[in-house]
């Protein structure tokens, strides 16, 4: 960690008034849910509907995209990475920084709204709050590891993270149910499967699987976002 | 030259001009609506990759092909087994609004193309130099993003068509169902261009515009479907079409489903009822005309 460069990070993340846009986003979970539990009350398959697909399903994966590549993507891009790059610091530093940063930023704008839209719509029966914000906190701690190595290989990396999640964890996934095996979203919720409790939350993945696939991505994605940074051409704009 | 037909000067001056021989340019002048075409088939060009590096080439291209890859396929099975008709279920319109996540990512990567690099590199100072004013410009990224948009959802249906007729399937009831493609195509067009452009005049950064096209999209696509499946839960069946007002594919595909009588879709989404269809209808075209309008204002200014 280095307290300047995660100075800098979150000011490139939440400046001016990008902070205030992505608050929308948890904002937006939080209403719904108030009306949701107003209008139609308290309802176990609406809150697992919500949460599955709008907080855990959406939600998190855009904002650990955001999180994950807007913390070191602009950068790269604007090509004023070099004057961090040029500072005497290891390069796995700026990584942990930057990718702590994000994980912050999953932290604040998903996982803590997420929980919060459960306890509103559901109060903290059967452990289903907890559980997706455990799991929103974990996918998000994943994510966000998996789209900085984004931000660092490709211009991109929006993009491409985009596919992996709409199209391997979704399309592919109701199709090929193998594709959910290696889905990060799957592995949150074998892990929000075991803290809720027993039949309430389904997930495709073993939590034996999904630990070690969670620590191994998160870790690896981390490792080779450094190797990849100790050696980055910046190339200009096509 | 002042110094021939001045003779009442004492001695030359230091300070002429001197005419060193440059040519003023007499040619014809080919005005603001060739300058706006051309910026419009640069545009065109550019949302594909076309005339520019390989690498920015990769992405539309290869969304190009995940969106005709799936057509290409029906066809090759329903030639091959010799069907009378494609299944309901991937015929036509249905099959955009399957693949309308293609449309959206297609939309949110090249849409901030367009416009963020006229903005982060300064050189809308340089276009309004000339003759084109901020209008034409407009015109010419929206007809060109649009155009963008027609070109990748209406070429499935071409191949889809062009299928049909390989397949020896029915002429007519093809060509109907063809049009209704082309028709869904249009609105797509529209709708997602302008959309993306609005969002993308705001930040002169690509990766925001991306990120912030695909939030908009996707968001409002999951709240659309939750609100729906929670009336439908609690039995306001009739009602639950309204909440697809908010969700830019789904309003695509009811209002063709409903303007052409399209009804295979079964028990999924669909307008509320006739005042529903002409309020979803309507809503598109508002929808496409404010954001040019709002492109124009933001224009007008730079």
């Amino acid at each position: 960690m280095n307290i300047t460069v995660a100075r800098l990070t979150v000011r490139g993340l939440l400046g001016r008034r990008r902070g205030l846009l992505l608050l929308a986003v948890p904002a937006l979970l939080l209403i719904l849910s108030v009306v949701i539990r107003a209008a139609a009350g308290q309802d176990e398959s609406t809150t697992v509907n919500i949460l599955g697909t709008l907080a855990l399903g959406t939600l998190v994966p855009l904002l650990g995209l955001i999180a994950g590549t807007g913390a070191i993507g602009p950068e790269i891009d604007d090509g004023s990475i070099i004057y961090l790059l040029a500072k005497p610091l290891p390069r796995w530093k700026i990584i942990t920084t930057k990718l702590a940063v994000a994980i912050g930023c999953t932290v604040v704008f998903a996982a803590v709204p997420t929980y919060i839209a459960g306890v509103i719509l559901f109060g903290n029966f059967e452990n289903l709050a907890l559980a997706y914000g455990v799991g929103a906190l974990i996918a998000g701690v994943a994510y966000s590891s998996i789209f900085l190595l984004f931000g660092v290989i490709t211009r991109h990396a929006v993009v491409v993270g985009l596919m992996y999640s709409l199209l391997w964890e979704s399309i592919v996934g109701n199709f090929v149910s193998g594709a959910k095996t290696l889905s990060v979203q799957q592995w949150a919720l074998s892990v929000a499967r075991k803290i809720a409790d027993p039949g309430v939350v389904s997930s495709s993945v073993h939590l034996p699987t999904a630990i070690p696939l969670l620590i191994v991505v998160t870790l690896g994605a981390t490792a080779f976002a450094a190797v990849r940074l100790s050696r980055l051409t910046l190339a200009s704009e096509e | 030259m002042s110094e021939a037909t001045t003779p009442a000067l004492p001695e030359p001056r230091a300070d002429v001009i001197h005419d060193i021989g440059y040519r003023h340019y007499d040619g014809p002048r080919l005005g603001r609506s060739y300058a706006t075409r051309s910026l419009f088939t640069l545009s065109l060009r550019g949302s594909f990759g076309l005339g520019r590096s390989v690498k920015s080439k990769i992405l539309p291209m290869a969304l190009l092909a995940v969106i005709c890859l799936p057509a290409l396929i029906i066809v090759a099975v329903s030639v091959y087994t010799k069907l009378s008709k494609y299944p309901e279920t991937a015929s036509y319109p249905h099959y955009l609004s399957i693949m309308q996540f293609v449309i959206a990512v297609f939309v949110a990567a090249q849409a901030p193309v367009a416009l963020s690099r006229d903005l982060r590199f300064m050189t809308l100072p340089l276009y309004f130099s000339r003759p084109l004013t901020s209008r034409d410009y407009v015109q010419a990224k929206f007809g060109a993003m649009a155009s963008a948009i027609f070109v990748l959802t209406g070429l499935p249906m071409l191949i889809m068509w062009i299928g049909s007729m390989l397949a020896s399937m029915d002429f007519g009831y093809n060509l109907e169902h063809f049009a209704y493609g082309l028709v869904a195509a249009a609105f797509y067009s529209l709708l997602y261009a302008g959309i993306g452009l609005v969002i993308s005049s705001v930040t002169p950064r690509r990766g925001f515009g991306v990120a912030a096209i695909i939030a908009v999209l996707l968001i409002s696509e999951a709240i659309a479907g939750i609100i729906y499946a929670v009336l439908h839960v609690h039995g306001h069946a009739s009602g639950a079409g309204w909440a697809l007002v908010i969700s830019p594919s789904s309003l695509v595909a009811t209002t063709v489903d409903w303007l052409f009588g399209l009804s295979s879709r079964g028990d999924g989404p669909h307008v509320p009822s006739d005042l529903g269809g002409f309020v979803f209808l309507a809503e598109i075209l508002v929808i496409a005309a404010a954001s040019f309008w709002l492109l124009v204002r933001r224009y007008r200014k730079i």
